[in-house]
């Protein structure tokens, strides 16, 4: 099973080979409730590390979505643009956010392991 | 991902209304509103809050309003030296809607008044109470005693099926006309009920001593039809039914003219005027406003929350949303907000600009679903 990595800000990260798949925990789905409208960034796009890549908007508010890598937007998940329920329905498989050739494969070990985000999650108020 | 919207946590001390615990123990996530720790969703979410309120029926706690007493027989005729609307022609049980105005014409709240036997019933927004009962402290005539009721609690009962579960505890209640009011017993309690709300269908508020109020809610949870429903459906619901939202959508800055509530001007107030802000308000009323709040629905998915600016077809500024987002029951984006008077009308083209970019939209008729008040 391919390992997951986290942000603080509660992004996941997969490596398939050189390339990330990323999108919001299942934590923040349910922190932000109905997910109504999703924005990705054009495939081509380079983000940075901590830089806005996506948004994601709840029938509550607009939150950002940080890339958790640096690279090259290789590919975005239409299917969650067209049907946004579905991030709520499955944040950690069908409802990823898009795919990034990594610049630096070693930025991932900066990132949390599964272990280290749930004792990240279970000290959130 | 961070948070850039509304709805986020207040930092002062939260007070608590009577149903607190209530809230708890049906699993609702709690936020700051107005100074009180209060239910934003339970664990169905908003839209299917939303969506079982216009199917079936809502209870919402609102205890986090302001109730005022106003007695005396004086009582209308005073307080119509603060608000626009005609109080005198105002009939035992029932009620109006309308607007405290400062010496320009701004809107210093929204609130609704009712005529019982002994004088009047006002309800008014949370964040304004205190202020509120300085005002009228300060400028009612002697001869009308203000008693603050802060402490009763609110609820309201709101959708289709909202009539006929409150009938079976209080029979007739189903008849009663939308905007009256009427004192009655639910569950033991003594009550005071009027048909009315705050999401464009029918329904009922009911004001109630603080220790009857855990009583009753449970007693009307209990039917069938009936679902707890927290501040974020009440907020979508409001919107879609173009209902405003008092320091949104109107202000101190915005007059009853601007912010299309010139019907709540009665025709004898509009012919004497001696409200707040009268000359201001009547030469609006007879020449038209600068600007004008109006519906605007994104032709994209991309809501448009408060503070989004508004540029006409060539990319100048012509106004900012109020309020915005997702109507579930609209199934799109909808927004409301004030425009040029000569972008108003309704199927003009405009654009909101998202996130730095200009995203079409158009002027669009409010509400954005049909209301179900119950008309007899």
């Amino acid at each position: 099973m391919p390992s997951l990595r986290f942000t603080k800000d509660h992004e996941w990260v997969r490596q398939e080979g050189d390339v990330a798949v990323i999108g919001i925990t299942d934590y923040a789905q349910s922190q932000l409730g109905d997910v109504v409208y999703v924005e990705l960034p054009e495939p081509g796009r380079h983000v940075e590390q901590g830089k806005e890549a996506a948004v994601v908007e709840s029938a509550k508010a607009a939150s950002e979505v940080y890339s958790p890598v640096t690279g090259e937007v290789v590919a975005v998940n239409d299917d969650i643009v067209a049907d946004p329920a579905k991030v709520n329905a499955d944040a950690m498989g069908e409802g990823w956010f898009i795919k990034i050739r990594l610049d630096d494969p070693k930025q991932l070990d900066g990132l949390m392991d599964e272990t280290a985000y749930q004792a990240f999650v279970a000290e959130q108020p | 991902m961070s948070q850039t919207g509304s709805l986020s946590p207040d930092a002062a001390p939260l007070r608590r209304t009577p149903l607190y615990d209530l809230h708890h123990a049906r699993g609702a996530r709690m936020v700051g509103f107005a100074g009180y720790e209060m239910p934003v969703q339970y664990p169905p979410g908003i839209i299917a809050e939303h969506l079982h309120t216009r199917a079936q029926a809502g209870l919402f706690d609102v205890s986090h309003m302001g109730q005022i007493r106003l007695h005396g027989a004086a009582a209308a005729g005073a307080l119509e030296a603060l608000v626009p609307g005609d109080l005198q022609a105002l009939a035992p049980q029932r009620m109006r809607y309308t607007l405290l105005l400062n010496d320009s014409g701004g809107i210093l709240d929204d609130l609704m008044v009712t005529r019982l036997e002994d004088g009047l019933m006002l309800v008014v927004n949370a964040a304004r109470k205190e202020a509120d009962l300085a005002h009228l402290q300060a400028h009612l005539d002697r001869a009308v005693t203000i008693e603050p009721r802060f402490e009763r609690a609110l609820l309201a009962l709101q959708g289709p099926a909202a009539a006929a579960v409150l009938a079976r505890f209080a029979a007739g209640v189903d008849r009663m006309p939308f905007m009256s009011a009427t004192e009655l017993s639910i569950a033991g309690a003594s009550c005071v009920v009027t048909r009315s709300g705050y999401t464009g269908e029918d329904g009922f508020e009911i004001s109630l001593a603080a220790d009857h109020a855990v009583g009753v809610a449970e007693r009307l949870l209990g039917e069938p039809e009936v679902a707890p429903i927290g501040l974020g459906a009440r907020d979508t619901l409001r919107l879609e039914a173009g209902l405003c939202l008092y320091g949104h959508d109107i202000d101190e800055t915005t007059t009853p003219i601007e912010a299309g509530l010139a019907w709540t001007i009665g025709k004898r107030r509009r012919a004497e005027g001696g409200f707040p802000g009268a000359a201001t308000v009547l030469r609006q009323l007879a020449d038209g406003p600068a600007r004008k709040r109006v519906g605007i629905r994104p032709d994209g998915r991309a809501p448009a929350r408060e503070g989004t600016p508004v540029v006409d077809a060539a990319g100048n500024p012509i106004g900012q949303v109020t309020s915005g987002g997702f109507g579930p029951s609209v199934g799109a984006p909808i927004a409301m907000g004030y425009v040029d008077a000569a972008h108003s009308a309704e199927g003009i083209a405009l654009a909101v600009v998202v996130r730095d970019v200009e995203r079409p939209a158009h002027v669009a008729r409010l509400p954005f679903v049909p209301t179900h008040y119950y008309r007899g």
